[in-house]
């Protein structure tokens, strides 16, 4: 194989870039007003409320962190399991994750009722909570990736590359385990009492990573007006195909399990049969257009080799994987718990039994978008100012 | 030491290893002095293990439109409303049931249930949520960073966030925008060393007694001894969690 060499993306017309990266500043900038307004006002503004008590911030974030994980899939390929086609996508493969950590980070942290606080996140730690756990995952993981590109890219280390990337790919399984777990042991709710999250989540973040780092890479080439080969490219969609079916078989081990369960069959009923807009979210949404669109789109002989039905692909991925988490988180919480078994409740101080409303406002739309602008935006300037591209990826 | 034998001499592998003991012995003593004094400090800080603080509901007392404990519960902890159900903060509700396959028509009062075993003091990442060595399960509000992971664990709803900013507190309760709180079983009351709930009181006045409250260690308190001679159930046994909270008639 001919030496590989790196170089910063320029795109072919400085401005490109500089009116790109203002866009994604602007969008940034709303969502830290929105923020400020949503701290300054209280969390009533938003549609949060002591049913639903995580919202649509919360699905970005998660959405982000699962997708940052993910994405150092591609280094670890490289690297860990000796893949050659894949190595020269390392750095990238970091570059991404450490940006949609970041941006998926910044998203958790303003909606917290006391972001001020987070000196006392990371000072006291209370062991037995999944969430002290995953703050040290998550400020670990931009550690261990940190030190993972310079092995990449300074030769004089690069001898560590091999032991550095085993410790980054098991870190990255902890970090999505710990994410699922949030998710895993709330014996309180139906929804979430079940230990297959944490290895669901695992193989959710194979698939959205993936999708994320094949958009932005096949963006990417095309902005700096370089070349990406089709062998390669090909690699990467199969690689997806296996991961969308994967996720898809956990679906349905997870539904079916509940079903199983008679004490699951109201929240079962609820998100695959009556639940209004989470029935919809989950058939439509994730199944359709996160699974079966996908999946025709990348087997299908008809899309052999184009670019485009990829990057189609990509797009339905995380589409119906932002519904997925969304299903997961406030459908999850829309549906009543059940405090008294064989009992229907008649009248209550506290909408209990009731399936609780819940509508996005813009200020937490913005917030969640801003997230995913930060991570391009921290992936566009790393791009141009590290050596992260291959000049080249002509197989 | 002894050249004699050519087997190494154990003496300096002894002195280094002492001396590493020692050292290491110095530099966590401290550490682990402190830890058990700041651990002992909070142990005997106002409460003490003796108590366990709990509650019996009588089901069969509470009146059907009543709602004086609830109002009583805002006045003493200045729960002020802004007429938004979804957010405003609820410690104590009424709950009217009516089992499916009977008909039977049950009507009762739910609020934080003071778990032996908190699932809200579990998934806390800072600390904030604790329990009390009496039994009392209460939030840091200097630590609470308004995550919110408390409420999705609780299996009681009992928890509300302060969705908007607070005026007029009271010294009874002091509350935190962003920060979560819940029923707090009258802490102020029990460190004051009264015996009875504002909600008991409420309830007392309005000539119900619905609810008692007392010390559930002491088998010669009235709690203990209704507990003993009624059946009384928790909300969601199955999970475990040893409630304070008692129901008769459920």
């Amino acid at each position: 194989m001919s030496k590989m060499y790196y170089r910063e993306l320029y795109c072919g017309a400085p401005v490109r870039f500089w009116m790109g990266l203002a866009t994604l500043g602007s969008i940034i900038a709303i969502g830290l007003g929105a923020a400020y307004y949503m701290e300054h006002n209280g969390h009533w503004v938003t549609g949060m409320s002591n049913q639903v008590v995580w919202g649509l911030p919360h699905v970005f974030a998660i959405f982000l962190i699962v997708a940052a994980s993910g994405a150092l899939n591609v280094a670890s390929i490289g690297s860990v399991f000796g893949g050659p086609l894949y190595k020269p996508l390392g750095r990238y493969s970091g570059l991404l994750a450490i940006g949609l950590l970041a941006g998926g980070l910044m998203v958790l942290v303003l909606d917290l009722g006391r972001p001020d606080r987070l000196i006392v996140a990371m000072t006291q730690y209370n062991f037995k909570s999944i969430f002290a756990w995953n703050v040290i995952l998550y400020t670990g993981f931009f550690a261990i990736v940190g030190v993972y590109l310079w092995t990449m890219m300074d030769r004089s280390v690069g001898k560590y590359n091999r032991p550095v990337g085993f410790a980054a790919f098991f870190w990255r399984i902890a970090l999505t385990t710990g994410t699922g777990s949030i998710f895993g042991f709330l014996v309180a709710r139906e929804a979430y009492d079940a230990a297959i999250m944490a290895p669901m989540f695992v193989i959710m973040s194979f698939s959205y990573g993936l999708a994320f780092f094949i958009m932005t890479l096949i963006t990417a080439y095309i902005w700096g007006d370089r070349e990406i080969g089709d062998l390669r490219l090909t690699r990467l969609k199969n690689l997806l195909g296996v991961f969308v079916g994967a996720v898809l078989y956990f679906t349905l081990a997870q539904h079916l399990t509940n079903l199983y369960v008679s004490q699951h069959h109201g929240i079962e009923r609820f998100i695959l049969l009556d639940g209004g807009v989470y029935t919809q979210m989950f058939w439509i949404g994730q199944i359709l257009i996160g699974s079966i669109l996908p999946l025709f789109l990348l087997y299908s002989p008809a899309f052999d080799k184009s670019r485009w039905a990829i990057v189609a692909a990509s797009v339905a991925v995380l589409i119906g994987g932002f519904f997925q988490i969304y299903v997961i988180v406030i459908g999850g919480q829309a549906y009543p718990m059940t405090l008294f078994p064989g009992k229907e409740v008649i009248e209550s101080g506290f909408f209990d039994g009731q399936v609780a409303d819940y509508a996005p406002t813009f200020p937490e739309t913005a917030l969640g978008v801003a997230g995913i602008a930060l991570a391009l935006a921290m992936v566009a300037v790393g791009a141009r100012v590290f050596k992260v591209f291959p000049e080249t990826l002509e197989d | 030491m002894s050249n004699k034998s050519d087997s190494p001499s154990t003496d300096r592998r002894q002195f280094i290893g002492g001396t590493l003991a020692a050292a290491g012995a110095l530099t966590l003593a401290p550490g682990v002095i402190l830890h058990a004094l700041a651990a002992n400090d909070k142990a005997t800080a106002g409460a003490s293990g003796e108590h366990r603080w709990g509650m019996v509901i009588d089901t069969n007392k509470c009146a059907d439109g009543c709602s004086a404990c609830v109002d009583a519960c805002n006045s003493e902890h200045a729960l002020e409303g802004h007429d938004r159900p979804a957010t405003d903060a609820v410690w104590i509700r009424p709950v009217k049931l009516k089992d499916k396959q009977t008909g039977h028509v049950n009507r009762l009062v739910m609020m934080c249930q003071h778990c032996e075993h908190p699932p809200c003091v579990d998934v806390c990442p800072t600390n904030a949520s604790f329990k009390r060595v009496d039994g009392v399960v209460l939030v840091d509000r200097h630590r609470c960073i308004g995550c919110r992971y408390c409420m999705m664990a609780c299996p009681y709803k009992a928890r509300s966030f302060v969705h908007e900013a607070l005026s007029d507190q009271s010294v009874n309760a002091p509350r935190g925008k962003g920060c979560v709180e819940s029923c707090t079983l009258c802490v102020h009351r029990i460190d004051a060393g009264g015996m009875r709930t504002a909600c008991q009181e409420a309830c007392e006045k309005e000539g119900h007694a619905a609810i008692l409250f007392g010390d559930l260690n002491d088998p010669e308190s009235e709690i203990s001894r209704v507990l003993k001679t009624h059946n009384s159930v928790q909300i969601r046994a199955d999970l475990e969690l040893n409630t304070g909270v008692r129901y008769l008639n459920l």
